[in-house]
């Protein structure tokens, strides 16, 4: 079978005339893929083009950063019980194991018409087909004072993990017993819907071991928890009694970082120790400027069965910067999930073959509420041809009875698992 | 017992008959790499993860239809295992199963 599969990927390449014998790693003339970011969606894709086209395809990566940092697990770095570096994986074995070119650089431009990246460092790269995973940025221009000068610096999101996430930390380290720690969660859809109640657990269970005076507020613009409901207020009203408030129907308007105050659309200011706000947020800069969101300019639609853009031919959009399917969370997993979905379809209609007319994938989703108990929510997405969309499968999915140490064990064992899948 | 079994063997024959049938291997290999993600690439798991990868065909196919019928606790597999058809599940185990270990 594999064999056959060979010979014709092979011959389909040959009277495409665009392999003239033996395909080498990282070289050749093969068809070239160019991926913009190298996150979950991003670097997975990276890895299935080389792997799922026995090394046909050539693919280069443009990744500004030295290694990859999760964002899942990252709160447990603000709760204290991980280090930045137990959740950061070097890119170097997509290199090493399947011929990726990996390009250290930001994005300038794309110019969709004559299929070219430009980067920042002056390099120009053409492409067949061009996938764009930025991820997210946030949308400052709703929160003037965090544009005021050092504002940033002061306020954390801690939204991508790396240098914010140990800050938050570190400010926490610093704050006297007795303070307030309030965090503002933008409406949905946002990255990561349970995130934000995961790290509000972990730093009350910080609170409780070293500063149990202290005081965890959630601001929240949702009128209720977003994801997990039950199962994150179960904790805060019993393992958490005294230390966790939650407000929803809070939206956050302004930001005066000098004061460390928060400002509301209907309700009266706050002031708090430390501020973590994290920002309402849209596509990344790069699909941004590309003309690539088409949704309320501010999310990326596309093909399901492609993830080619509505907006632009050749490029596909990954991740979190999609205009999501109904029930179909912004999270890391979904990502992984997007980056073989899209390999798949890219290999398929560079060699002219038939792309996958029904793809079915799942999203699991592991939230910490302490260092050791752990609640998932799990979901499994099948493409409707009707309806041109993935849907949730009626019946399947649902979550955890309640917070355990065994699934504590599995979502440690998921995190090893998705970033080898995603990165080694 | 044993007639429920002889029946559970016949209907697995006959759905790894259909699936065979259908389904475009490749698209397959699509559907078993949403497994990857806690299974690992082609099912070679990291640790504290089950692998998939050289396992039994007909050993799969059972756990996941007990996980699906309820038959089988699980902390996550039997939600999982609720948004595959019968046929769907042996497609992909028997993709899992002839993945080297």
């Amino acid at each position: 079978m594999q064999r056959r599969h060979f010979l014709q990927t092979g011959s389909a390449l040959g009277a495409m005339g665009l392999v003239s014998g033996c395909a080498t790693v990282g070289g050749g003339n093969g068809p070239k893929v160019v991926v913009i970011g190298g996150g979950y969606s991003g670097a997975t894709a990276a890895k299935y083009l080389r792997l799922w086209s026995e090394h046909k395809i050539q693919v280069t990566l443009v990744e500004p950063n030295e290694s990859f940092i999760s964002c899942p697990m990252s709160n447990l770095v603000i709760g204290g019980s991980k280090t930045i570096a137990e959740i950061t994986t070097p890119y170097d074995n997509l290199t090493k194991r399947h011929g990726v070119t990996i390009v250290k650089d930001r994005v300038n431009s794309i110019d969709a018409d004559k299929r070219i990246v430009k980067l920042a460092g002056g390099t120009e790269l053409t492409y067949d087909r061009l996938i764009v995973s930025p991820g997210v940025d946030f949308m400052w221009e709703t929160l003037p004072g965090m544009n005021k000068a050092g504002a940033k610096d002061k306020v954390m999101h801690a939204w991508k993990a790396g240098a914010q996430t140990v800050t938050l930390r570190k400010q926490l380290e610093a704050m006297p017993d007795g303070g307030v720690f309030a965090m503002s969660i933008p409406l949905a859809p946002y990255r990561c819907p349970p995130g934000p109640y995961e790290r509000a657990c972990q730093v009350a269970e910080y609170f409780t071991k070293a500063k149990p005076k202290s005081k965890v507020l959630i601001l929240d613009a949702n009128d209720d928890v977003t994801s997990k409901g039950p199962l994150f207020k179960k904790a805060w009203a019993e393992r958490y009694k005294g230390i966790v408030e939650y407000r929803g129907k809070h939206n956050v308007t302004d930001v005066d970082a000098a004061t460390n105050t928060l400002k509301f659309e209907f309700n009266d200011d706050i002031k708090a120790n430390v501020l973590n706000v994290i920002p309402s947020m849209r596509a990344g800069d790069i699909a941004v400027n590309a003309g690539l969101a088409t949704a309320n300019k501010r999310w990326c639609e596309v093909d399901f069965l492609t993830f080619e853009s509505k907006a632009a031919k050749n490029v596909h959009v990954l991740g979190d910067s999609i205009q999501i399917a109904p029930g179909m969370p912004k999270s890391g997993h979904m990502a992984n999930q997007h980056g073989k979905t899209c390999a798949a379809a890219v290999i398929a209609l560079l060699m002219g073959k038939e792309v996958n007319p029904m793809p079915i994938y799942n999203n699991t989703c592991y939230s910490f509420v302490s260092s050791e108990d752990v609640v998932h929510v799990a979901s499994v997405h099948k493409y409707d041809a009707d309806k041109k969309t993935m849907l949730a499968v009626p019946g399947s999915g649902g979550v955890s009875s309640a917070a355990n140490e065994l699934e504590g064990r599995y979502a440690l064992a998921w995190a090893r698992n998705i970033w080898a899948d995603t990165l080694a | 017992m044993k007639i429920q079994h002889a029946l559970t063997a016949a209907a697995l024959l006959a759905l790894s008959g259909l699936a065979q049938a259908q389904v475009d291997p490749l698209h397959v290999r699509s559907w078993a790499a949403s497994c990857a993600a806690c299974h690992g690439t082609d099912g070679r798991a990291q640790p504290g993860m089950e692998s998939l990868a050289g396992a039994n065909k007909d050993d799969m196919v059972k756990k996941m239809l007990d996980f699906k019928a309820g038959r089988k606790p699980a902390t996550i597999m039997h939600q999982l295992s609720k948004g595959y058809s019968d046929e769907q599940i042996v497609a992909i185990a028997s993709y899992f199963a002839a993945q080297k270990k």
